[in-house]
């Protein structure tokens, strides 16, 4: 079943098309990449998808819902998550306060019980730590449960997301660039994670520039190129796709 | 050691023993009531402080609100004869309205068209006051009726002392509670990544507003105590250096830190009365501390302080 669908997505600045008429569809519990060269279009497509920016034309649809108009804060509420390139911690906070805010729409705080500390509030809020070590521990992260935010390494922070992410319980996971900037072991770290959130049942979505982690873990992979849908199908029909070496490696070498 | 720092409950403890042991050391009536003017000032810092130091939005009107608060007080008990309990509840749902109204177009603009908006609001708080001469008194200001519980007329500076001290213990707990709580980690989390926020499902608009509005209730509530205990009210309170007086206590005493608000207000609140021989300078030394704090503890002074402590004990800096 399709978890995601997308038909003739446009997003022009000014005279720049960062993506152009593009459609495709993700199947739900599978892991899909989207690969390109810098400037194809795929930041800006989770920002379409997650509702940062508004497309210039087109529709996206979440289990057969449009959601093209919603505001992000909505979209996350139908169980869209989203990690970035360019991390968007919670500096301010501790490491498992950020997980914790992730847990926000299943914990539905309310102000007066919150203001008074009702017990029925202090319980929620103590489940939900708990539930956040958990997944703290999950991907890796458990003896930085007490650690401030700015206080930890880049690494750790790349899985503190997908931590914050994986708490509000997301159908479709969004990861961008999940690997930038790791050594060869937190990839390979990185490699296993996902596969095991895609094995819970999770639908991962995955930008990526390093093609051994792509090629390795991806069920179906989306090639953009300046906007536009370059190829798509599984790791190997990508590789022998003529129109992607010539993209990747010049006109050449085709 | 690290349990005494724990800002719950050895921070409250200390705050409540320090308001229970002051009175001996307070000589007479004038330091009873810049101690009266600490509580209240402090109040005001502990609310605008969710607003600045946790949400990390500004308002350069709190005077404002701390003066409507006040006259709500003044006007409805002297003019209509009011229950000042009454009038009090109704300055601050009024207050509350008011900052919903102005919130809900402006929050959704960042940083200074904020500032800007909270700005002019209390610039035309302060006009409307001074104008109003049959309701208001105008410049000259206005006299409040003593507040009543039942039968009993709640006057003089010692009771003023523990009915400001109470509802700043209050305050505080209150504070304290919503940050540490869900509500309270979505508004930090919008000031520290405001498009995570939302993506992670937070409604920032909606907490922004919730904020704003909280604290402006608070600082209602101190216009109206302050009205009461002083007895006396004029338009200056609700002046624009009022304003800039409660933000720079918050940024003295620590952003994001409650304890830190109420350190803050009270040294700016008790400095100037020791040196009043140096009024005319008030000014320039609240703009003087404003840019030696940005400049050398851009965390404020408890944050640092603690900071500093924490280290000293060996445990994490934080």
């Amino acid at each position: 079943m399709s978890v995601l669908t997308v038909e003739n997505l446009s997003k022009g600045f000014g005279g720049v098309q960062a993506v152009a008429e593009l459609s495709f569809s993700i199947t739900e519990k599978r892991i899909h990449s989207i690969i390109g060269p810098n400037g194809a279009g795929k930041t800006t497509l989770f920002n379409l998808i997650t509702g940062i920016y508004t497309p210039s034309s087109g529709r996206i649809s979440l289990l057969g819902d449009d959601i093209t108009g919603l505001p992000t804060a909505a979209r996350a509420a139908r169980g869209i998550q989203r990690t970035f390139q360019n991390l968007q911690i919670f500096f301010n906070m501790t490491a498992l306060e950020n997980v914790m805010v992730g847990r926000h729409l299943s914990l539905r705080p309310r102000l007066l019980p919150s203001l008074l500390r009702l017990p029925a509030s202090a319980r929620a809020d103590r489940e939900t730590e708990a539930q956040a070590a958990d997944l703290m521990a999950y991907v890796g992260l458990g003896k930085w449960l007490d650690a401030d935010a700015d206080a930890m390494p880049y690494g750790a922070l790349k899985r503190l997301e997908i931590a914050r992410a994986l708490a509000a319980r997301p159908r479709l996971l969004l990861l961008d660039e999940p690997a930038a900037g790791l050594n060869a072991v937190e990839t390979a770290e990185i490699d296993e994670l996902i596969k095991r959130i895609a094995a819970g049942g999770t639908t991962v979505v995955l930008v990526e520039h390093d093609m051994k982690l792509v090629m390795g873990v991806s069920d179906h992979i989306l090639v953009l190129d300046y906007g536009r849908k370059l190829a798509d199908g599984t790791a190997a029909e990508v590789r022998a796709n003529p129109d992607v070496i010539r993209a990747y490696l010049g006109a050449g070498a085709a | 050691m690290r349990r005494l720092l724990d800002a719950r409950t050895g921070g409250l403890l200390a705050l409540a023993l320090i308001i229970a042991l002051l009175p001996l050391i307070l000589p007479n009536k004038f330091y009873y009531d810049v101690a009266i003017k600490t509580a209240l000032n402090a109040l005001v810092c502990v609310g605008l402080n969710l607003l600045i130091g946790y949400a990390g939005q500004i308002s350069l009107g709190h005077a404002g609100f701390f003066a409507l608060g006040g006259y709500a007080s003044a006007v409805l008990t002297a003019r209509y004869q009011w229950n000042g309990f009454a009038a009090m509840a109704v300055g601050m749902a009024g207050v509350g309205l008011l900052a919903f109204i102005v919130a809900r177009p402006i929050l959704r603009l960042r940083g200074h068209y904020l500032a800007m908006a909270t700005l002019g609001l209390g610039i035309i708080i302060a006009i409307v006051l001074n104008r109003e001469i049959p309701i208001t008194g105008g410049p000259d200001g206005m006299t409040v009726p003593a507040l009543r519980l039942g039968e009993w007329r709640l006057i003089g500076t010692t009771t003023w002392y523990w009915i400001s001290g109470g509802v700043l213990l209050i305050a505080v707990w209150l504070a304290l509670n919503l940050i540490d709580s869900g509500v309270g980690r979505a508004l930090r989390a919008l000031h520290g990544s405001e498009v995570a926020a939302e993506t992670v499902g937070i409604d920032t608009t909606r907490y922004k507003v919730l904020i704003f509005v909280i604290s402006a209730v608070f600082a209602s509530l101190a216009g109206s105590l302050f009205a009461h205990a002083e007895r006396f009210i004029t338009p200056t309170e609700a002046g624009f250096m009022r304003s800039i007086e409660f933000v720079t206590m918050v940024v003295l005493g620590g952003m994001a830190s409650t304890y830190g608000a109420v350190v803050g207000a009270a040294i700016l609140t008790v400095l100037p009365q020791l040196l009043t021989k140096l009024h005319d300078y008030e000014h320039l030394a609240f703009g003087a501390v404003l840019i030696l704090v940005m400049i050398f503890m851009p965390k404020g002074l408890v944050p640092t302080l603690q900071n500093r402590l924490r280290h000293l004990v060996g445990g994490q800096p934080r």
